[in-house]
């Protein structure tokens, strides 16, 4: 039996900082961002069992990058934070800011206890009636709460994407071009050579606004498709490229598109899909369980991080 | 529940709110989870502590046979119909021979492929109906897949036998569960008992004290095959019927327009019918019985219709 050598307190919060922050910037990025509609989430995932968005409550989505586990261990949670919370006062009792506050804190106490950091960054977003009431909250893996206006861009290579948003971004985008930009600025992350953004790799949700109650919709399938088309033209580069290679994948997409009904009214893949979701969703994680070995196994979520290995 | 507990700040440092519940693996039940983190939270004294006397749980000691000055939720009736199922319910609320409230709600949007009524004491049913909308969409947003109707008449069961303290006091609600079900396109009721057992229904059910009158009125006037508006009409006409012979239920009040609460549940979703759009059958029923008091008469002789 030997004494463990000292660690200095500050040498500990360093290490594990350093630690979370390298695995964070080896995702790809994902992009918040309020328009006209409502705020518009994207993210580059081939995964489409796995999800880094999803529905929070009425008005609140979560978006979160990062190791999948983790995160999807704080969306349950967060989840059962705002029932617990509605259920407890009522149902407009629960706002993003509380939840945004109470990730913080959670966050915050996880990583100064355990000995890995969790190696995850969210989003908490709530739709307003108009564009000036939207707020979006990105919380890091050491509990700090930012406040962001208009748009935020989680992991990955944060300032790259965030400085092309920066010289676009106006609040008072339609879909399509909040649509456009997101997909220009996500573009841009493959080591220069911007591949082309079909629907089978991207996930895409909707914080809608005009939605009475329950405003989150995952955008999949046709209308996914229908958007990404109408987005495409203006979106400089990738046209020639785009093309051939979304035959195959947009197919697919479309076919299952039919099945799981755009006009699904529930928030999640609710019925077409929902056996075949589900096995895909108890195989894939064990698929994807031994990325803590190298960064490049990568869960299906975690597409980004074979291309920072 | 496994994992370290600590407190985040902010929050009191006891048992509820505290952060290892939350992220603890576990069922996708928020039932399970409030009996977890938060367990008086739970509309009921199904912890211990309420059985017996008045006190903590909440549950007065009551003569088992019903206390007499609570208020108690009266007739809901459902049926089948080609696109789905119709479940309508009165308006009143009595406390014993006091008409407690006129315009209470006892149908309610459960999710978007279901609806449940309760009967029975009031109090107790709006909880149980509350905590079973949140499971319901708590399933949904952790599994990303809403729950088969079976599952959710299954934890409707659950929730309904977790009452049963209350109910041998004499506190006791029961719901009648109405939903279209994706899997095989069609409408589906069930009723429960308050030991929690589930029982599918055939093409119409009823439950409350005028639940009697309702079933008589609805094995006249049911065929099958009914198109929606037919069932809304049939349902209408039970109501009245039960209204009529049962003093705790309510008819259409055409003076106050108030109207009973029709809804439906079609592979559109849930859709409760506007004042309007109720009131205009409910009169349709009003009318005709200003002519015929005891409603449409059945045929006798089947050679005769």
């Amino acid at each position: 039996m030997s004494m463990p050598f000292y660690v200095s307190p500050e040498q500990v919060m360093k290490d594990k900082a350093d630690y979370a922050r390298k695995r964070i910037s080896q995702i790809r990025s994902g992009v918040v961002m309020t328009c006209e509609a409502g705020i518009l989430l994207v993210a580059p995932n081939p995964s489409r069992a796995l999800r880094k968005f999803s529905e929070m409550y009425d008005r609140i989505a979560f978006a979160a990058v990062g190791r999948y586990n983790e995160f999807e261990t704080l969306r349950k949670a967060g989840v059962r934070y705002a029932d617990m919370t509605g259920f407890t006062y009522d149902r407009r009792d629960v706002t993003a800011r509380g939840l945004a506050d109470w990730y913080g804190q959670l966050l915050g106490s996880l990583f100064t206890d355990s000995p890995k950091p969790y190696e995850v960054e969210i989003v908490v977003a709530e739709v307003g009636k108009t564009t000036a009431d939207d707020e979006i909250y990105r919380i890091t893996f050491e509990g700090s709460v930012a406040d962001e206006h208009g748009f935020v861009v989680v992991g990955g290579q944060a300032d790259r994407v965030a400085a092309v948003l920066k010289e676009q971004y106006s609040p008072s985008m339609s879909l399509i071009e909040a649509m456009r930009l997101a997909i220009a600025s996500l573009a841009g992350q493959g080591d220069g050579n911007s591949e082309p953004m079909t629907s089978g790799q991207l996930e895409v949700a909707l914080l809608e606004r005009s939605r009475p109650h329950r405003a989150f919709r995952r955008l999949t399938g046709a209308r996914l498709e229908t958007l990404l088309a109408e987005a495409r033209p203006a979106a400089a580069g990738p046209t020639a490229a785009a093309n051939g290679s979304s035959g195959g994948p947009a197919a697919g997409a479309d076919a299952d598109g039919g099945g799981a009904g755009p006009e699904t009214p529930t928030g999640g893949s609710a019925n077409g899909g929902s056996a075949n979701g589900d096995s895909a969703a108890s195989g894939s994680p064990d698929g994807g369980s031994p990325d803590d070995g190298s960064s490049g196994g990568g869960s299906a979520t975690d597409g980004g991080d074979g291309s920072g290995a | 529940m496994t994992g370290r507990i600590f407190a985040v700040g902010g929050f009191e440092p006891q048992a509820r709110w505290q952060a290892a519940a939350f992220l603890a693996p576990g069922s996708s039940s928020f039932a399970d989870f409030l009996a977890v983190a938060a367990p008086d939270l739970l509309p009921r004294a199904a912890h211990p502590a309420g059985a017996g006397s008045a006190g903590p749980g909440g549950v007065p000691a009551a003569a088992p046979g019903g206390p007499a000055d609570i208020a108690h939720g009266t007739t809901i009736v459902a049926a089948v119909c080609a696109d789905g199922v119709v479940m309508a319910g009165d308006r009143r609320a009595t406390a014993g021979n006091m008409i407690s409230q006129r315009d209470i709600e006892k149908v309610f949007r459960g999710d978007e492929f279901s609806c449940v009524g309760i009967a029975g004491v009031a109090g107790i049913g709006v909880d149980l109906v509350r905590l079973f909308g949140v499971e319901l969409e708590h399933y949904e947003k952790l599994e990303g897949r809403s729950l088969s109707l079976e599952g959710k008449a299954n934890r409707l069961a659950g929730l309904v036998k977790s009452n049963l303290g209350a109910a041998m006091q004499g506190l006791v609600a029961v719901p009648l569960l109405a939903g279209y079900d994706v899997d095989t396109d069609q409408g589906r009721i069930f009723s429960f008992d308050v030991a929690g057992g589930k029982y599918e229904e055939q093409r119409f059910a009823s439950i409350g004290s005028g639940s009697v009158f309702a079933r008589g009125a609805l094995k006249k006037l049911y065929r099958d095959g009914m198109s929606l508006d037919d069932v809304v009409l049939a349902l209408m006409e039970a109501l009245y019927d039960a209204a009529d012979d049962d003093s705790a239920t309510g008819g259409p009040d055409m003076s106050r327009r108030i109207y009973p609460i029709v809804a439906t549940v079609t592979a559109d979703g849930y859709n409760r019918l506007t004042d309007e759009a109720a009131g205009r059958h409910a009169e349709t029923v009003v009318t005709e019985r200003m002519r015929l008091p005891d409603g449409p008469p059945a045929p006798l002789h089947p050679a005769a219709s």
